[in-house]
């Protein structure tokens, strides 16, 4: 899996130029880009008591390296639950779903827990820092079990908030405290970045902030990046837009010219 | 608001179910002791009642028929009884030792009389059959006798057989003991009862009695009625008459009983007001849990009261699922109990009782307690406005911890540093998991001491303080001349004769009776030590040597002057001084020097008994020819004494001992598995992050187990010493009347209560860790702080 990494500043540029041309192009051919995920009539049914929930009914969906995809949906669309079977943190009731040629389907426990350490990085509405440890701490958390980390303080340089390192959670604002998870979630260098409404609980100025410290990581380190929202407006900034409605794709928008986290109004 | 009370239990079950069983085990010990004791004190009193026990007597040595209708004419005398008692010597053939047996005579005539006989197999004997007799039941029991069998006696140097035909208890001997032996010994001490004609002929007793039992009038002057006795038996060799206090029987029974009661108020208060304690202190940890719950349930319009109710009616059910384990464990044990305790005070049934006051106590205290912890919880949850309480609570600020000050926290990883600063900030909850599982360790230590207490008595009595290998009691005293048969026996080493003499000890107001013993100046077979454990010493002085015990029975002191009444003679009082008082753990006892005692007496040397030291090979041969001594009342094996103290003492204190040790294990595991559920619950949203992040379960659960970690080894330290200074409160209130033990805790007794603790947390761990694994992350996460 490591020779997978993407730790060739070099060989990221150059696919990240790829990207972007295949982006701008009008007949986007998948087969031009390196796919992380591919899913096939993802499924995925609950059982609440005496009913079945159908969260997800054949959803069908691949992102690819270096990508800024949101992923928009009203609440109970199924985006949740998409964003956790890539993260690995959920197995879909049928269909594939594969990372890279690695398979996610048939993943038990551990193997789900050992591909989240090596390649996955998330944010939460709720930022999840551990409130015992400082800004510093919970990205060294993190460091500890990567193989490659990035440094804590530049973790925290990338979202520029260096300054407030030895800060504890309590000390800093939602935003900075949002902004602390995305330094922690990158901070093993993830192939993949998963955040889920990272801006819900924030006000739009803050949100913003945010928004841009997301989308940095993106564009420095070239890593995929999904945001799932149900704001609208958000998706303005990606480069390609699935929208899901009631368990299926209702859509898959290329974003022809992206706009700056700072130019989103909502 | 049912709904959600059928939500709480279904997600809650397990903890309520732990919650319950630490009250439930604190009301069942309470329970069982309080029944038990009940029972049988309804059990004793129906017995002396429908057997009509005596309630004085007196023992003489050779009285007229005629002097009956004198005491009987005594006023607040009911009804009198002659008998004639005797101890022999057994012979019986499987047996090394020589066994004896206390011959009594009955009246066959009589209908319903005094000290009756309840007879269990076979029939009464009949008055002109020679030498039927009835045999008490543990006696024939610890012989496999049945109606039917014969048994040989030495009576008046002669054997004699006697023909079983029946096997029968009075309420007279519930409990047999060999004159010197401390506890019963159903193979070599057992009672006879044979009809008054035949013992009449074989002692040579015809028209007289040796031993006197009176029924009194209700009302009657008790003393007073002991006075007129004392004054017409005195020519006789009365030894003085004493009641039921002071009857061997009633008075080790009453002794058992108010130590048991000791037992039962003590220990079990104790582990009451723990497990009362711990109740509370988990209700309140679970309340503060439901906070967001609490907040909900108000922004929906509940009534803080109605809130209040909901609580409420959870920890009555709680209280009601502890109060029928309590009461239904409880009350089947006390049944165990009851039974295990009448394998030595023997009783014709057992009337099983069922101690609703203090089982309704029991249960008051707990839900007290519960109410209380409840209540202040609730209002702390009330208190908050609804709005606030569902808002994410404010990370909690971690700055300046003592950890972070002596940068100890420097030295760890962020793991490490998670759970330190957590211990320490949370420091309420922190200090009640550390209280509430030290607590758990104390009371292991309390529910296990008496173990170490027991050998510790057991070696001092048998090892230490007795050096003898063989005691032997002479049927009346024996002159020095004779005493020389005695050394002369095969394989003795050495003889240590001894005098012993019925007295009354007096000073003010309080009395005693008791056999003054007069020993050698420096014993060295049968020492006394104190407890120092350093041999008592009896120098020829005018004075008394008694144990301290004694001293605060008749509320005397180094010094003081008492009076001493010697009972089996017409003899006037002496003054005394108490020249000496040693602390030891044995009954009330006094000594003087036996030379000194020869002249109080004024007689020369006449031993009632002697201590012998003999070579164990010998012992076969010495047995074989003590049976054939007529001198010879009494044979006390020193090791068969300590091996028969050992099995009965184990026995009888078994039972108590196994329950608390399982109760207070129940709890510990009671107290660490609701820790262990709380820390989860708390740091669910922590420990999902990690794992979400890519943490395996390994090193999840290493942040969780080693908070638990941490709490339980804090906890070991803290729960010794209120271990110990439980226990000494145990020993302060089993220091009765007549009883002191020594409060020995051994380190062994320490390493269970740890070793246990551990092992409680360690099941917890695993408990939790499982709960771990299947912790649903995204559920976990979604749900904000």
């Amino acid at each position: 899996m490591s020779s997978f990494r993407l730790n060739l500043p070099d060989h990221v540029q150059v696919m990240k130029a790829a990207d972007k041309s295949a982006g701008q192009s009008s007949d986007n051919s998948p087969t031009s880009r390196t796919a992380v995920f591919t899913a096939h009539g993802l499924t995925k049914v609950y059982r609440m008591g005496e009913v079945d929930v159908h969260a997800l009914r054949g959803v069908d969906v691949e992102m690819y390296a270096g990508e800024f995809v949101v992923i928009l949906g009203a609440s109970g669309s199924g985006k949740s639950t998409l964003l956790n079977i890539l993260g690995g943190l959920d197995v879909p009731t049928s269909g594939r779903v594969s990372f890279r040629d690695q398979s996610l389907t048939d993943a038990d426990e551990d193997d789900l827990t050992e591909y989240r350490r090596e390649h996955i990085g998330f944010v939460f509405q709720f930022y999840n820092l551990i409130a015992s440890l400082t800004a510093k701490e919970n990205v060294a958390l993190v460091a500890d079990i990567a193989k490659d980390p990035l440094e804590p303080e530049e973790a925290l340089r990338k979202v520029g908030l260096y300054d407030r390192r030895d800060h504890y959670p309590s000390q800093l604002s939602g935003g900075e405290q949002q902004r602390v998870a995305i330094a922690r979630a990158i901070g093993k260098r993830p192939d993949v970045l998963l955040c889920d409404e990272p801006t819900g609980a924030l006000d739009v100025k803050t949100g913003v902030i945010v928004l841009e410290a997301i989308a940095r990581i993106n564009q420095d380190l070239g890593t995929l990046t999904a945001v799932i929202t149900h704001n609208a407006a958000i998706a303005e900034m990606a480069d390609r837009v699935i929208s899901l409605s009631d368990g299926r794709v209702a859509e898959i928008h290329v974003n022809q010219n992206r706009k700056e986290a700072k130019e989103l109004v909502w | 608001m049912n709904r959600l009370m059928i939500a709480d239990l279904q997600r809650m079950w397990r903890q309520g179910i732990a919650i319950s069983l630490l009250l439930g085990c604190g009301i069942a010990l309470f329970v069982m002791t309080n029944s038990s004791m009940l029972s049988l004190a309804k059990t004793r009193q129906q017995y002396y009642q429908d057997y009509r026990f005596g309630e004085l007597f007196t023992a003489l040595v050779r009285a007229p028929n005629s002097l009956a209708d004198k005491v009987a004419a005594v006023p607040g005398v009911q009804e009198v009884q002659t008998r004639i008692v005797r101890d022999v010597l057994l012979d019986i053939p499987e047996m090394v030792e020589p066994a004896s047996c206390r011959l009594v005579s009955i009246d066959t005539a009589a209908v319903n009389p005094m000290n009756g006989i309840h007879l269990l197999l076979g029939r009464f004997p009949s008055d002109d059959q020679r030498s039927e007799v009835i045999v008490s039941e543990l006696f024939a029991h610890g012989h496999g006798f049945q109606p039917g069998d014969s048994l040989t006696c030495i009576m008046g140097g002669r054997k004699q057989k006697l023909q079983i035909v029946g096997i029968g208890m009075s309420p007279e001997y519930v409990y047999v003991v060999q004159p010197g032996m401390l506890i019963t010994d159903d193979r070599r001490f057992g009672v006879v009862w044979m009809p008054r004609r035949q013992m009449a002929a074989a002692f040579n007793m015809e028209g007289a009695f040796n031993n006197l039992s009176i029924d009194l009038l209700p009302k009657a002057n008790v003393d007073e009625v002991i006075f007129q006795v004392d004054r017409l038996t005195k020519r006789y060799g009365g030894t003085g008459a004493y009641d039921r206090e002071d009857q061997i029987s009633h008075r080790r029974v009453a002794d058992e009983m108010s130590q048991m009661k000791t037992f039962a108020f003590v220990t079990p208060s104790i582990f009451l007001a723990v497990s009362a304690f711990l109740f509370n202190i988990v209700f309140t940890r679970l309340i503060t849990q439901q906070t967001e719950q609490i907040a909900t349930l108000r922004a929906f319009g509940y009534r803080p009261r109605e809130i209040g109710w909901h609580y409420v009616q959870m920890v009555i059910l709680l209280v009601v699922v502890a109060t029928i384990f309590g009461w239904v464990v409880g009350l089947r044990l006390s049944w165990w109990m009851t039974s295990e305790y009448i394998k030595f005070f023997r009783f014709p049934t057992v009337d099983h009782q069922f101690a609703v006051t203090h089982a309704v106590g029991a249960v008051a205290i707990g839900a007290g307690a519960a109410l209380i912890g409840t209540y202040a919880a609730i209002r702390k949850a009330i208190r908050l406005q609804p709005a606030e309480a569902m808002r994410p609570a404010a990370p909690k600020d971690y700055r300046g911890l003592i950890a972070e000050r002596t940068g100890l926290s420097k030295l760890m990883t962020p793991v490490g540093r998670m759970v330190v600063r957590r211990l320490e900030t949370n420091r309420l909850a922190t200090t009640l998991s550390v209280l509430g599982m030290s607590l758990a360790v104390a009371v292991l230590v309390l529910g296990s001491y008496m173990r170490n207490t027991i050998d510790f008595v057991i070696e001092f009595q048998f090892e230490k303080s007795q050096r003898q290998d063989v005691m032997l009691t002479f049927v009346d005293t024996l002159s020095a001349a004779s005493l020389h048969d005695v050394a002369h026996l095969p394989g003795v080493f050495a003889v240590e004769p001894y005098r012993t003499v019925p007295v009354r000890l007096r000073n003010k107001t309080r009395t005693r009776r008791v056999g003054l013993m007069g020993l050698d100046t420096n014993p060295d077979l049968y020492r006394i030590l104190n407890d120092q454990q350093q041999p008592v010493s009896f120098p020829v002085h005018d004075g008394l040597t008694v144990s301290q015990k004694m001293a605060e029975l008749l509320d005397a002191k180094l010094g003081d002057e008492i009076w001493i009444d010697i009972l089996d003679r017409r003899q006037p009082s002496y003054r005394f001084q108490i020249a000496e008082v040693f602390g030891n753990f044995t009954d009330p006892s006094a000594y003087v020097n036996r030379q000194q005692l020869h002249a109080l007496l004024g007689e020369g040397e006449q031993f009632s008994g002697a201590f012998l030291s003999v070579d164990s090979d010998a012992i076969q041969d010495l047995y074989a020819e003590v049976k054939q001594m007529p001198t010879v009342a009494g044979v006390v094996d020193k090791n068969a004494a300590e091996a028969s103290f050992r099995d009965t003492v184990a026995s009888s204190t078994s039972l108590m001992r196994i329950v608390n040790a399982v109760f207070s294990g129940l709890i510990a595991l009671g107290v660490i598995y609701n820790c262990a559920i709380i820390i989860l619950a708390e740091r669910a949203r922590d420990l999902a992050t990690l794992r979400v992040m890519g943490f395996r379960r390994r090193e999840v659960s290493y942040v969780l187990l080693s908070e638990l970690a941490v709490i339980t080894l804090v906890s070991i330290p803290i729960g010794i010493p209120i271990g110990y200074g439980l226990s000494y409160v145990a020993t302060l209130a089993l220091d009765t009347e007549t009883h002191r033990f020594p409060l020995v805790i051994e380190r062994s007794t320490y390493s269970y209560a740890a070793i246990v603790i551990v092992a409680a947390a360690s099941l917890s761990a695993l408990y939790v860790r499982r709960m771990l694994n299947s912790l649903d992350l995204v559920a976990v996460l979604k749900v904000k702080e």
